[in-house]
């Protein structure tokens, strides 16, 4: 394998507090050193001075849809579309078809992922079998294999009884439990948030307090049992704060937020964009603002992007019929830079939420920069301006709500274990 | 003035000039209507379908009264019918339907926006007749032409709107037309049935008792207690509904002694509205009916672009 000399970066590992400019060699798909004036002899030369150089990006929340809903995405493009996007590692949800619910499907995934994929894969299976609330998976086998967490995501678990039995399990074999905290009586035929537009619309509101009581019983569950839950995709004022507290009380708790959430309001549904339609909806301005603030003070653990390709039949529909969720691997990076360039957050802490953030979150050892490590690395140049082109995506699916949104800073080179599986035109 | 809507998908986007013209022209063919041959020439040659994806008797019938009776080719289609069972998209079928050219596709749709979703797919005009809880702007039209009727002017007037305003697009449709034309809209209705940010939409005040949403009024106008839509989470009972936010021969006392009593229909009697006062003398609930086939009829020939009147 090629040696490859990444040049006069400003390296930022934020794990390690490293943020200085210098060079890092790759050799044997290791990072074999990271130093000034390195001797870049026989090896390809990456000049990133005025870039930035950090750890590969981990999405720990995607959805590659494969196996069985291929014609949404796959793991070739959706991993493609994560290495276009920066990142080098993904933690893919168990709502395929049929469910990542046994050792086939998870075998499956990681040898596909191994063979074809992009980018490194680590399956998340799911809590119950089938996703049908009601019986526990096989997660301790699950585990040895490979799967990195367990979570129903879409379909949370509803019964408590299950739910406490589930972390009570999953604690002596460290497996995280991932939350999609949602009280599904609560929220009903709900379509978009509850509020003003959803009047205006006559559309169905989901309440924010559908999300604000699930993550309430979820946090309790894990102060009643000691288990590791990992608050899924954050997105109301109050979730932010039960998670808060709970931090405070010690109790183990960590906590993602979406992009799009930070990023946009229910406002966006205006005109019944279902590009603008996901679970959870679009909130509140003052919900989104709590979301910022939760990643400003460290609340918010890890930045994912709910990445949920869907075909252009199930967005191209009436609002209520159409599929939840967006597209977000391409655009999690510039929109997480524009923290930075509002202020909220330095370079660095943005850096960590795409980083060793979510690594820590789930026990995986990557998202720092080590002399002997495996090089996953991501050369950003954090200024370069572009627009966003639905139809140039490289995921399968387009159906994304930034389409032709100018966007600041992207990947220019995306290396997962020392191979460029990535390079910007 | 000239009318420059192609679509009328619901009162939010017409300014109050627009309504006006609608009310004026719907008045002008209200003669057309007490005709021994109601019929004029004015929309000979075009084609109107009324797509009703969606149960519908009064509407229905009225849209089609009002283009027949200027003489366009109206064709029906019903969800029940439609190749919408047999699983084709809503766009397709809009896609085979203009195909046909129609000149007019008038949608009545269970969900919100699906008039919004046509106008951005198909060539020709859409006339939204009811698209779920967000809008119903020919109910509306026809609300305030009555009022006018009745009142001489809509500015100024206290109107009460009381019933299910969650799930209403008559509601809404009915706030931003009486709040364009200068009324004061009261909304009144259960707990559960007040959404939330309505008073964003207009000049509104929301009320949780009917005694004081009435009190006063020049205009009491009760909203369907949609039986076949409610869950029982949403009330403990029709009776005790009927006991809190019905109108009776007591409450109604409490308006204006001169108010006009309106329902979109079709009424639950004994429910939200009791037969002494459905059919007492202030009740202009046929007014309302009848108003029906002249505003729809304005909208049909407005939408259409045919030049000139002069073919009345």
């Amino acid at each position: 394998m090629a040696k490859i000399l990444i040049k006069g970066g400003r390296v930022i590992s934020p794990a390690q507090k490293i943020d200085e400019t210098c060079d890092i060699l790759i050799d044997k798909g290791k990072i074999a050193a990271i130093g000034k004036g390195l001797d870049g002899k026989g090896a390809e030369m990456i000049d990133a001075s005025g870039k930035v150089v950090t750890p590969g990006l981990i999405d720990i929340h995607v959805h590659l849809r494969d196996p069985g809903l291929e014609y949404k995405e796959d793991i070739v493009t959706g991993t493609l579309s994560a290495v276009t996007g920066g990142f080098t590692a993904v933690a893919c949800m168990p709502n395929t078809k049929p469910v990542n619910d046994n050792q086939t499907v998870t075998t499956y995934i990681m040898n596909k992922a191994a063979k074809q994929g992009h980018c490194r894969v680590f399956p998340i299976a799911s809590i119950t079998k089938g996703l049908d609330g009601e019986s526990m998976t096989e997660m301790g086998e699950l585990k040895e294999l490979g799967v990195c967490a367990v979570s129903d995501d879409g379909k949370p678990v509803s019964n408590p009884q299950l739910m406490r039995r589930a972390m009570e399990y999953a604690r002596p074999f460290g497996i995280t439990i991932i939350s999609h905290a949602e009280d599904l009586d609560l929220v009903g035929s709900g379509v978009m948030n509850d509020g003003p537009v959803a009047t205006e619309l006559g559309l169905k509101g989901i309440p924010w307090v559908a999300e604000d009581a699930a993550t309430a019983r979820e946090v309790m569950l894990a102060e009643f049992t000691g288990a590791h839950l990992h608050v899924a995709h954050v997105s109301t004022k109050g979730s932010i704060e039960i998670v808060r507290q709970a931090k405070k009380r010690g109790v183990n708790v960590t906590c993602e937020a979406a992009p799009h959430h930070f990023t946009l309001t229910d406002e966006a549904v205006r005109g019944y964009n279902t590009n603008a339609k996901m679970n959870p909806p679009l909130r509140s301005a003052e919900d989104r603002e709590a979301v910022r603030q939760g990643i400003a003070d460290g609340t918010v653990d890890a930045i994912a992007t709910d990445h949920a390709p869907h075909h252009i039949d199930e967005k191209n529909v009436e609002f209520n019929l159409a599929m939840n969720g967006i597209v977000g691997l391409e655009t999690a990076l510039p929109l997480t830079l524009s923290l930075v360039e509002d202020g909220l957050i330095d370079l660095p802490k943005a850096v960590a939420l795409l980083t060793s953030g979510p690594a820590a979150v789930l026990g995986l050892p990557l998202g720092q920069l080590k002399e002997g490590d495996a090089a996953d690395l991501t050369v950003i140049d954090p200024g370069l301006e572009w627009t966003v082109d639905a139809k140039k995506l490289a995921s399968k699916s387009k159906n994304t709500p930034f389409d032709g949104w100018l966007m600041k800073g992207a990947a220019l080179y995306t290396i997962v274990a020392g191979k460029i599986a990535y390079k910007r035109d | 003035m000239s009318f420059k809507h192609k679509h009328i998908l619901g009162i939010e986007q017409m300014a109050k000039e627009d309504i006006q013209l609608i009310l004026d022209t719907a008045d002008a063919f209200k003669e057309i209507n007490k005709r021994d041959i109601k019929k004029v020439p004015t929309l000979r040659g075009k084609t109107i379908i009324n797509a009703f994806f969606e149960a519908s008797t009064r509407t229905r019938l009225s849209f089609e009264i009002a283009g027949k009776r200027l003489s366009a080719d109206t064709v029906n289609i019903s969800g029940s019918t439609s190749s919408v069972v047999k699983g084709e998209t809503l766009e397709d079928t809009a896609k085979n339907i203009e195909a046909m050219a129609p000149d007019i596709i008038v949608i009545r749709h269970g969900h919100s926006g699906a008039p919004h979703y046509l106008a951005e797919r198909v060539g020709c005009s859409i006339v939204n007749a009811g698209d779920g809880a967000h809008e119903h702007p020919s109910q509306a039209l026809l609300d305030l032409l009555t009022m006018r009727d009745h009142k001489g002017r809509i500015e100024g007037l206290e109107v009460a709107i009381v019933g299910d305003i969650t799930h209403s697009r008559v509601a809404r449709s009915d706030i931003y037309a009486l709040t364009r034309m200068g009324a004061k809209v009261r909304l009144c209705g259960p707990g559960t049935m007040l959404p939330p940010g309505i008073e964003r939409l207009g000049n509104v005040k929301v009320f949780t008792s009917m005694r004081e949403a009435i009190k006063d009024a020049d205009v009491v106008m009760m909203l369907r207690i949609q039986l076949e839509r409610q869950s029982n989470i949403m009330l403990p009972s029709l009776r005790e509904y009927a006991r809190f936010y019905g109108l009776n021969p007591t409450n109604v006392k409490l308006a204006k002694p001169d108010a006009i009593i309106m329902h979109p229909g079709p009424m639950n009697r004994g429910v939200e509205i009791s037969s002494l006062v459905a059919d007492g003398v202030q009740n202009v609930i046929l007014d309302q009916v009848e108003n029906g086939v002249a505003v729809r009829m304005a909208l049909l020939y407005l939408v259409s672009g045919v030049e000139s009147m002069q073919t009345l």
